[in-house]
């Protein structure tokens, strides 16, 4: 049986007029990394409150580690580990502190699980008999991830660990994550940050409540329907408007450097005819190519 | 954007004690232009808007905000800018209007001039259903544009934006980067921090805070090119990765 299992859960609030959760079902396999990806807004929190047992659902059923979120919520605690998006730990307890009392709670020791910790430990170690309050965020979040796994849980649920965080920060998170995978421990892990979702090896991508799609990042990008372009000219400010108004482009979004479009008929005489107009706009310096999507392409394609 | 200088700084620091949270930080932004204010946490970059916004008193060094010297005329910079944050931007308990009249009165703009701005913003945002709704009901996307228009009401010289598009979907963060265009072709200054470098390359220019100083300040492709990098995601890993400081 898979460590989470969500059959049809809906979730509403305001006497459901917000409907959070709609009808969301997914599986997480042991030991597999799995992310939710979506906005703010999306679900991704209500989705991870219902499953730490912290939430009821208003209907569908789930289960963690084989246990039933409702019937066997005190067995499901026992196992699982949860970082919440906000910061939660005792800001007037040091480092030390909160991670003693966290083992404790859960009838370990610092001592017996230290193995798991050891390589997030020692880099907050040094500031051990600091306040939690006092912890500049990056460290914070180590110190947070350090108590969720204190007693080893078999599930670890992470929601928007890397919100706010640099990229180098992000990327040092996701080692650690890789490295926790290698221990046998099932992870749920959210971001709204598209470019983690190909760190996973499966994502669901999430919206309004909704799952759109749920696979490996491979895969979803397989699946993009149309044949995607990336184009750049001297004025790329017009160039977003110009596109936006050309009868050949069918959708257009910018993305950095070049702006990204799939055509009306995905026709080789279509992309000649663009950069034709575009050379009577006046563009100067046009590049025009073929690419893969990525992550966010697909998403922006399922919003639509 | 023009050659006239909005934003001028001159060795601007700020101590703290023992600690240099900003360090003889020296750069010019040009009038309509959309300046990227880019570094890791911790790095200096909310203690130089704070400085810029005459929040904050600087320790040593000189600047000049729209005209206005930051040691004497604080309170003219504060009416001659705009600023939003993820974090702070309207309030959630006000409608719509409410938070633009609120706003509007607090920038001392006419009744009048008011009224033709608040019409038009509305209009601009397709918004008119919405208009006597709470803006705590409404979805954080929209409340995003409506912070950054609101933000922009009085014209001021300069807007900063603190993480404008943090958690937002990608869609409406593409939506609320039309705005910014807009503002920018109306001649107002844009001052921007952002953790998506993709974000990054929308700036006409971009600074690097690392440690407390301006590591690298150029155009992204001169930057790219500068570090033979492909994106500006591996110059902000290249520039940061030799921080020491993992502050927030």
């Amino acid at each position: 049986m898979p460590d989470v299992v969500l059959n049809n859960i809906v979730k509403t609030y305001n006497k459901g007029e917000i409907k959070a959760v709609d009808d969301v079902s997914f599986s997480v396999k042991d030991g597999e990394l799995f992310g939710l990806i979506g906005p703010d807004g999306a679900g991704k929190t209500s989705i991870f409150r219902i499953l730490t047992t912290l939430l009821l659902p208003d209907s569908g059923t789930a289960t963690v580690n084989g246990f039933d979120i409702v019937k066997e919520y005190k067995s499901i605690r026992k196992k699982v580990g949860y970082m919440p998006g906000k910061f939660s730990l005792y800001q007037d307890l040091t480092v030390e502190e909160n991670l003693n009392f966290f083992a404790t709670v859960f009838d370990t020791t610092i001592k017996e699980n230290y193995d798991l910790i050891r390589d997030i430990y020692v880099q907050i170690e040094p500031f051990k008999d600091r306040r939690a309050g006092k912890l500049s965020g990056g460290m914070k979040q180590k110190l947070a991830l350090c108590c969720a796994l204190i007693h080893r849980p078999k599930v670890l649920f992470l929601d928007e660990p890397t919100t706010g965080v640099d990229t180098v920060s992000r990327k040092e998170f996701w080692e650690m994550l890789k490295r926790l995978k290698q221990q046998g421990i099932t992870i749920l892990v959210s971001t709204p940050y598209m470019d983690e979702a190909t760190l996973c090896e499966r994502i669901a991508l999430i919206q309004n409540g909704k799952i759109m799609s749920i696979d490996t990042p491979q895969n979803i990008v397989k699946q993009f329907p149309e044949k995607l372009f990336a184009i750049k000219s001297n004025s790329m400010s017009r160039l977003l408007h110009d596109l936006r108004n050309n009868r050949h482009v069918k959708s257009c979004f910018a993305f950095g450097e070049y702006h990204h479009i799939t055509f009306e008929n995905n026709s080789e005489t279509e992309s000649n005819q663009l950069i034709q107009d575009l050379h009577l706009q006046n563009h100067k310096e046009i590049t025009l190519k073929h690419i893969n999507p990525t992550i966010e392409d697909c998403f922006i394609n399922l919003m639509n | 954007m023009t050659t006239e200088v909005v934003i001028k700084t001159d060795k601007l620091t700020k101590r703290y004690g023992d600690f240099i949270a900003a360090n003889e930080i020296t750069f010019e932004v040009y009038s309509g232009e959309i300046f990227g204010f880019l570094g890791a946490n911790g790095a200096g970059k909310t203690t130089a808007m704070k400085m810029l916004c005459g929040l904050s008193t600087p320790s040593s060094g000189d600047a000049t905000i729209a005209g206005f010297d930051i040691y004497s005329q604080t309170e003219n910079i504060k009416k001659n800018i705009g600023y939003m944050s993820q974090k702070f931007s309207l309030y959630e308990d006000l409608t719509v209007i409410e938070n633009i009249n609120f706003f509007g009165g607090i920038y001392g703009m006419s009744d009048q001039n008011l009224k033709l701005k608040k019409d038009k913003l509305i209009e601009t945002l397709s918004m008119q259903k919405e208009a006597k709704k709470l803006v705590g009901s409404l979805p954080l996307g929209w409340k995003q544009k409506l912070a950054f228009s609101v933000a922009v009401l009085h014209e001021p010289k300069i807007v900063f934006l603190d993480e404008p598009t943090g958690g937002v979907d990608p869609v409406t963060r593409r939506q609320f980067w039309d705005l910014i265009y807009a503002a920018s072709d109306s001649g107002i200054t844009i001052f921007v921090t952002t953790h998506y470098m993709d974000e990054a390359e929308y700036c006409n220019r971009i600074t690097m805070m690392v440690d407390g100083f301006i590591k690298a300040l150029d155009t992204p492709t001169n930057l790219k090119h500068q570090f033979s990098a492909t994106t500006m995601d591996e110059v902000f890993f290249e520039l940061a990765r030799g921080a020491n400081r993992k502050a927030d």
